[in-house]
Parts: structure tokens; sequence; C-alpha cells
């Protein structure tokens, strides 16, 4: 597309169509990267590495050590290779572990005093991180905030967070929203109770990994009986160049509370692959619930599959007691491999889980996804909706456990996978594993692979659209049910998403 | 990754439990020693393997094979009303004085050993050759052990219609006797043929069916697993497919310690169709597993795999399906079921039912269930003066039915049918 950008006007061509033809070649819009000043851990990993990270993030000893004991088991664990994922081996002593802003050196107090750039570039990615821009353009007579508008911002920049919005409102409900390491030095006591009681320090690979480098991430704890009075979201963004992303988020939701967390993403479009492998783990109490939300666009890689973000990330829920529900909505459209499980531990009795994910893979991207449902209490419940769709030469894997315990009497679970294949080229697979241990239980499973109906594409063409948009249109109707899961201003942006992550796959 | 040690211990273990077959023509040795080479390199199966997971093989892989007390009935044995040509087998030796001659119109049978010491053009073409190519992407290896091993078997060929289908009688005589078994079958173009196949065998039976099905050739293949219940299987079965060829099997297993049923069938002409289904009983330590695998390489080709199983005690179901469509495999119509019916508290379902798919004009579906009996339709048939225990039979065998409906027979569908209910009955 290098050529278009240089392009200008020739005579007789309009200027608009100019425009338009460029903005159809800049398929990942987010893939500009921000002229900041740097400041880099020495590249490779080694125990060294893992003190310095520690050190900047001002962390207590106990922190240091449980780094040290994570990195000293990473040592002698593999990578893991049991999914239908093929690339390149990662040399991990070839990547920056570390990379910070340098105007983030000295902590900035508040918004006001944050390095100009970096807000730029959360503006130019639509984050709005000054908290009157979020009004959306609709203001009250008296300019105050119109409700249920507003949402809490936690912008994470390479491996630090920049900022976070409305904490102070926050803060009069009770809800502690801030980045890891604001948690670690203002929060021990609750940090060091619930840190890797989800996803242990020896969980798996690339877990053990993050839990020895990991950087900030957020951090949310809703007291009893609060009900969160915004939307929380973390955006997050990789601009620095060879650097790993492993953020950590932590999320507790205290007896009877209610929080929803969006998660974005976004990359710049480089040409060599980089790493993020983030950890989230989320305690759900008694009666409290969690809506966990995701739109993952990080870079995917162009058309002939190079650059992109390898996605290796864990996430995890764990129902801790009675009723505690638990709801994972996920829009996978970037990354160029994609490795991600989120997961519900059900151990309160009629605790619940629930999982809707997309995930398309367009060109050369490869996705494994799916999650896993463990029944451990009583009466639980859990239910899985999962959209595929591969397009181009990409390859989609759903993967998923369902596991009913003994002791999980009168459980019930519902699986549907549909998996959507646009093109010959592509891969639409599904793994389920499915184990049921007692007889009050019920679990349930389908699944479909198809193409795109025909007679509804011939439908909509008929009346006036084109091929791509009419793709689009069915496309987003067989996601709908997830569509439908996400809170109504991601649903918006993930339906375009959809639309952009298809393009060129038609025709 | 080095194969573990103990893998390959064990293989070398069950291959020193066998004599080497001797005075064998030069493609059967060839043949053998592929399959041998193939044990010793990828090492027997463990339970850290993939697919032996939910299944722990040790009691197949063990030396000696474990005893299983033989059963004194008075039951008839099944598909004795019928009229079959025979072939039995001995606590997996084939007695001749026990089976009807081997002449019957369109169809050739050469026991194994004759076969394998002579130079059969289409036995050498099948034998070891359709499983090596089952051993990809899953292995496989007491196929391969059957392969490198089996003395035991009949290779047939049918080049019309047969007369009288061809049954299979495995008959018991000792408690500890380990078997192999291998068949060759080869249908020529337009041929049809039914293989029934029953009884329990041994106290461990392997056996291996490998089975090329040319142009509009139609197999019917019907088995029975059953009465003892200390019994240990693992079977094999090995299909090629070629062009608007059938294959339709289904297995009842009834009892049986372990039961590990494999079947890997692999389309290769269009608009070829294969059905395998199978319906199960059983209860206490009763270890049912279904592995199957069917591959989708030509166009317009239609699958199905329909697997049931009811579960009493602490008896544990398992399956793993997958349907493999490959890249030229268009209008592919692929389906698959796999349902349990868990009676009491402490019986399992473990199913892994898989799709991979890199064709995109395809319809593929599967579903996977696993629960008690419906209480709804349990009142249902009580509210209208049917006993509880009658009522609950009558689910079972509607559940089952789906299976056995595979059976196109409805004659041996319906033998089937009251083999079940007899089942039930004496559990009352």
């Amino acid at each position: 597309m290098a050529a278009l950008d240089d392009s200008t006007a020739r005579e007789g061509v309009d200027q608009e169509t100019v425009d338009t033809v460029r903005s159809v070649g800049e398929r990942y819009k987010y893939g500009f990267s921000s002229d900041v000043e740097t400041e880099y851990a020495p590249k490779g990993l080694n125990e060294d590495i893992v003190r310095l990270i520690s050190e900047k993030n001002g962390e207590p000893e106990w922190l240091t050590e449980w780094r040290l004991k994570s990195y000293r088991r990473w040592l002698q664990m593999e990578e893991p290779s049991w999914a239908m994922l093929r690339y390149p081996e990662i040399d991990f002593q070839d990547q920056y572990y570390y990379a910070r802003p340098k105007s983030m050196s000295v902590r900035p107090k508040s918004l006001d005093e944050v390095d100009p750039v970096l807000l730029a570039t959360y503006e130019k990615l639509g984050i709005p991180l000054k908290e009157q821009m979020i009004l959306a353009g609709v203001e009250g007579a008296d300019g105050a905030p119109v409700e249920g508008r507003k949402v809490a911002v936690d912008a994470v920049f390479d491996s630090v967070s920049v900022g976070t919005t409305f904490k102070e409102e926050l803060s009069k409900a009770g809800v502690i929203f801030c980045s890891m390491s604001e948690a670690v030095r203002d929060h021990p006591e609750l940090v060091r109770k619930y840190l890797g009681t989800v996803v242990p320090y020896s969980d798996n690979f690339y877990a053990t990994l993050n839990s020895a480098v990991f950087s900030d991430g957020s951090f949310v704890y809703v007291p009893p009986g609060v009900r969160c009075p915004m939307e929380l979201s973390t955006y997050f963004r990789i601009n620095a160049e060879n650097t790993g992303q492993f953020e950590r988020t932590l999320i507790i939701a205290d007896k009877g509370s209610y929080v929803s967390y969006l998660e974005g993403c976004t990359a710049p479009q480089r040409d060599t692959n980089q790493l993020h492998a983030a950890v989230v783990e989320i305690v759900v109490l008694e009666d409290a619930e969690v809506k966990y939300s995701t739109v993952q666009n990080w870079y995917p890689g162009d058309e002939n599959g190079v650059g992109g973000i390898y996605n290796f990330v864990t996430k995890r829920a764990d129902c801790r007691e009675a009723r505690a529900k638990v709801m994972w909505t996920q829009v996978e459209t970037g990354s160029a491999i994609t490795w991600k499980y989120p997961s519900c531990i059900l151990r309160g009795e009629a605790s619940s889980g629930e999982f809707y994910s997309i995930a398309i893979a367009n060109n050369r991207q490869q996705a494994d996804t799916g999650t896993k449902m463990h029944h451990l209490g009583k009466n639980t419940r859990s239910r899985i909706v999962s959209k595929g769709i591969s397009a181009g030469e990409a390859q989609n894997t759903y993967r998923g456990l369902v596991s009913v315990h003994p002791k999980a009497s009168g459980s019930r679970n519902y699986t549907q996978c549909d998996s959507l294949l646009i093109g010959g080229n592509c891969g639409a697979h599904t793994v389920p594993y499915i184990e049921c241990k007692n007889n009050s239980s019920r679990v349930e499973h389908e699944a479909t692979t198809s193409k795109v109906d025909e007679d509804q594409l011939f439908y909509c063409r008929q009346r006036g659209m084109d091929e791509e948009e009419a793709v689009a249109l069915v496309v987003n109707g067989f996601c709908r049910e997830v569509l439908q899961a996400l809170p109504m201003e991601f649903a918006i942006e993930a339906q375009k998403l959809v639309a952009i992550s298809l393009e060129g796959s038609v025709g | 990754m080095a194969v573990p040690a103990l893998k390959l211990d064990a293989a070398g273990g069950l291959l020193a439990a066998w004599p080497e077959p001797a005075g064998e023509a030069q493609w059967a040795r060839a043949a053998r020693s592929q399959a041998e080479r193939w044990l010793r390199e990828r090492g027997a199966p463990a339970r850290r393997d993939e697919y032996w997971r939910y299944t722990d093989p040790t009691s197949l892989t063990v030396e000696p094979a474990p005893e299983a007390a033989l059963l004194a009935t008075d039951e008839v044995p099944v598909f004795q009303t019928r009229e079959t040509h025979r072939l039995v087998f001995v606590d997996g030796v084939f007695s001749p004085e026990a089976s009807t001659p081997l002449e019957i119109a369109g169809v050739e049978i050469v026991p194994l050993r004759e076969a394998l010491a002579a130079d059969i053009h289409w036995v050498r073409d099948i034998f070891g050759q359709i499983e090596a190519a089952g051993q990809v992407p899953v292995e496989r290896p007491l196929a391969a052990l059957n392969t490198a091993r089996a003395v035991e078997g009949c290779a047939i060929r049918v080049t019309g219609v047969a007369s009288r289908p061809i049954h299979f009688v495995y008959r018991r005589a000792a408690a500890d006797a380990d078997a192999l078994i291998h068949h060759v079958i080869r249908l020529d173009a337009g041929a049809d043929l039914t293989v029934l196949e029953s009884a329990a065998g041994a106290a461990r039976l392997n056996t291996v069916m490998e089975v090329e099905i040319a142009d509009r050739a139609a197999l019917h293949h019907v088995r029975t697993q059953g009465r003892d219940h200390q019994r240990r299987a693992v079977t094999g079965l090995f299909a090629r497919l070629a062009t608007e060829s059938r294959l339709k099997s289904f297995t009842l297993t009834v009892n049986g310690r372990l039961t590990r049923n494999e079947a890997f069938v692999e389309m290769r002409g269009d608009n070829a169709s294969a059905h395998v289904a199978g319906a199960c009983v059983g209860d206490g330590d009763f270890h049912h597993d279904d592995t199957v695998f069917v591959t989708h390489a030509a166009v317009g080709c239609e699958s199905r795999q329909v697997f049931k199983k009811v579960l009493r005690g602490s008896a544990v179901g398992v399956f793993q399906g997958k349907i493999l469509v490959r890249p030229v495999a268009q209008q592919t119509d692929g389906y698959q079921i796999s349902q349990a019916l868990l009676l009491d508290e402490a019986a399992q379902f473990l199913a892994k039912p898989e799709l991979e798919i890199y064709a995109d004009d395809v319809k593929c579906s599967h579903g996977s269930t696993s629960g008690a009996v419906d209480e709804t339709s349990l009142f249902y048939l009580t509210s209208r003066g049917i006993p509880k225990k009658t009522a609950e039979e009558l689910l079972i065998l509607a559940f089952l039915d789906e299976a056995i409906a595979e059976v196109e027979d409805e004659g041996l569908a319906d033998e089937l049918r009251d083999r079940l209910a007899a089942w039930l009955a004496r559990r009352r």
C-alpha cells in the first residue's frame, strides 16, 4: 500500500476517490506508531532483568521473590505444542521485557501532567482519557455527565500505565481501579491475598513467564454490595519495537458486588512478530457478578503473514462462593497467533459461567481459542457460545473443555460452537473435550461448520449491496448472539471490526 | 520429543510375546516388518497419549493377558438362526471343522496363513497397507502389533453379490487366551457383502479388519461383542472407499471389562458414503471406548457417526470421533452424534468429538449429550399406567434405536433389539 500513500489526485481523478481507495488499503487502522522516547531494560531475560523490573515498579520484597520463583520455574518448563498453531520458534532472549516512555520515569500526579504525545496516541485510537471527553456529545444542561455513558479508563502503554480516569468518583463508591503497580504500593494486602490464587505462578509456560516479568495491568476491587457505578476499561497499547507486553490484571468482586470490565488492545504495524503474554485473574465471591469483555485487535500481520502479534494469554475466573457469576465475552480479530482459553472454575454452589466468543481469522492468521468450564460445585451452570470465522488462508480452532466432577451434581452445560468458512484455502476446526462424571448433570454440545449461505448472499446482492457488504452483514448475523452479549458501545465497535477484518476475503 | 522408554519397553514386550511368523512370501514379510518397525519406534500406547487419556491401555499391553472367567449360558448365540456362511475361531484360532466349507458363489475365502504364503495380488495390495495409512495422524500401536504378528484370520474377495452373509464366530475355550485376528476384505466393483462378527473371542482379543471397497460396492458390517464380563478387546476397522461405494458398520457391545473399538475410514472416491455406528450397554467395571476417524478425501461424500451408550453403576463410556475434510472434499456432508444415558450416579461419559475442516463448501455438524433418563418422558409414560421399570426400559431402547437403525437388514436389527431388551430384563 506504500505506493498509494504517496499518490495524489491526478487530473480527471477525484481526490475523494483517492482517499477512499487509500482508506480501503488501510485495513489495520491502528497500525501507526507513536514517536515516544522510550526507556528499555536490556534485551533478554535473566534474574537481573526480573529484579530490575521489580525495582522499576518499586515492589516489596515478597513480590520480587515471587517473580524470581516464577522465573526459575519457567526455565524448567517446555513451550506447549498441542495447539493447532504453526509458527517459528520464539527466541525469548531476543525481546525487551520492559519498556516505558521516558516521560513516565517520574510518575505524573494527574492526567494533566502526562506527556501530550501519549495522550495524543490514545486520542488517535479513539480512547478518551480526558474525562470531559467521555460525554460523547450529549451533555446535560449544567454540564454534568449523562448517567450511564461513563467509562473509566486505565491506559497501558508498553510496560506502564499512563493514567486512570474517574478515580475519584470510583473511590467515592469504594471501588479501587488503578494500575497493578499502584495497587502493589497502595493496597499490598489485597494484592498479596489474591495474586496468583487463580492462575498459580506454575500454571503454564506463558503464565509462568508472565509471573516473572509482568508489567502493568489493571487492578480492580469492588467492595461488598457495591454495584460499580460505571464501566471499567483498560486499553492496552504496544508501541515499542521488539518488546513483549506482559500485563497482569487482577479483579476481585467481593460479596454481592457487580462490575463490568472492558479490555481493548492494539499495536503498530511492524514486520517483526511481537510477543504478548498476559494473565487475567478474576475472583468472584458470594452473589457477585463480573462481566469481562475483550475486543482484541492486535496487529494481525499483513496478507503474507509478515509481522503481527503472538498472543498467548491465560485468563481465568474463580467463582469461589455460592451464586457467583462470571461472563466472558471476547471478540478476537487481531494477532497473528492467538492462544487463549478464558476459563471458569465453578466452585461455589449454583455459581455460573458464560463464555461468548467471536474469533475471526483472515489472511495468514491462526487462532486456537476456546474456554474451560470446571464444574466443581453443586448445581453449577455454564454456557458456551463460540463463533469462529475463517477466511483467506487462516486456521481457526475452537478448543474447549467442559468438565463436570463427580460431586458437581445437578449441573448443567450447554455448548454451541459454529464455524463459518469463507474461501477454499482456510480451515475451521473444533476440538471439544467433554467430561461428565455424574448422572444428575446434563451436558449438551453441538457444533456446525458451513460456508456463507448462498441464498442469503443472493438476497443481499439483489438489494444492491456489494459482495463484501453482503458477507459482512451475513457474518454479523452469524455472530449476533455474541455481539448481543457485549456492552453497547463495544457492540457497535465490534460490529464494525467484524466487517473490517473480513475486508479482502471475498472474490 | 523422545518416546518414553516405558512405551518402547512395552512395545518390545508385546512383540516378544508372539512368535515371528515364518514361511511367508517376501511381500508379506515386508508388510510385517514395516508394522514392527513402526511399533518399535512409536512404542505401545500409554495413558499420557492424547487418544488414550480417557482409557487406560495397561491391561491391553501387559504380558501375559489378564484372565477372564468363562461364563456358562444357555442363551442361543446371536445370528445363529440365520443362514450364514460361518467361519469359526476358537480362542482366536481358525477351526475349519466347526466352520462351513470355504466355498460360496462369488466369494473367495482364503485363511490368512495360506494367503500370506502365496502371492495373491489383492491380498498383497491390502495387507498392512490400509492399516499403515491409518496410523497417521493418530498412532494405533495395537493395530501395528496385529499386522506384525497375527497369523489367524481370513482373506476374502467378493466379485458379485454374496448370496449369504459371512459370519465370523469367535468362541472361547480357555480363561487366559490372548488372540490376534487379522482379516483382509476386498470388494470388487459393484460387489455387495454382509459381514457379521459375534461373541467374545478370547480373554483378550485384538482384531484388525482391513477393507477395500471398490466403485459402487457395498459392505454391511454388523458386530456384537458380548457376554463375558471380564473379557477385553481392542478392534481396528480400516476401510478405504472408492467412488460411489458404501460402508455401513454397526457394533453392539454388551458387557466386557474393556472394549476399545477403533475405526479409520477414508473416502477416496467421489460420492462415497460411510456410516459407522455403535450401541453399548454395560454396568460396573464396564469401560467402553469408541475412537472413530472419518476422512473425506473426495467430492460429494457423506458420513455419519452415531454412537449411543447406556451406562449403569460405575460404567465409563468414551467417545473420540473426528471428521477430517481435506481441501479437495467439497460438497461434504458430515454428521456425528455421541450420546450417553447415565443410569447411576457414578457412571461417566467422556467425549472428544472433533471436526477438522479444510474445504469451504461443506456441511458438517456434531452433537454430544449426556445425562440421566428424561424425567418428563418417564412421568408421561408412568402417568399412562406403565410401570416405572418398564417405562425406563422403553426409553432406553428408544434411546439406542437411532444407532440400531443404521443396520439396514431389518431382521438383523430386530434381533439386536431383542438382545438388548433381554439384557435390560435380566437386570430388573
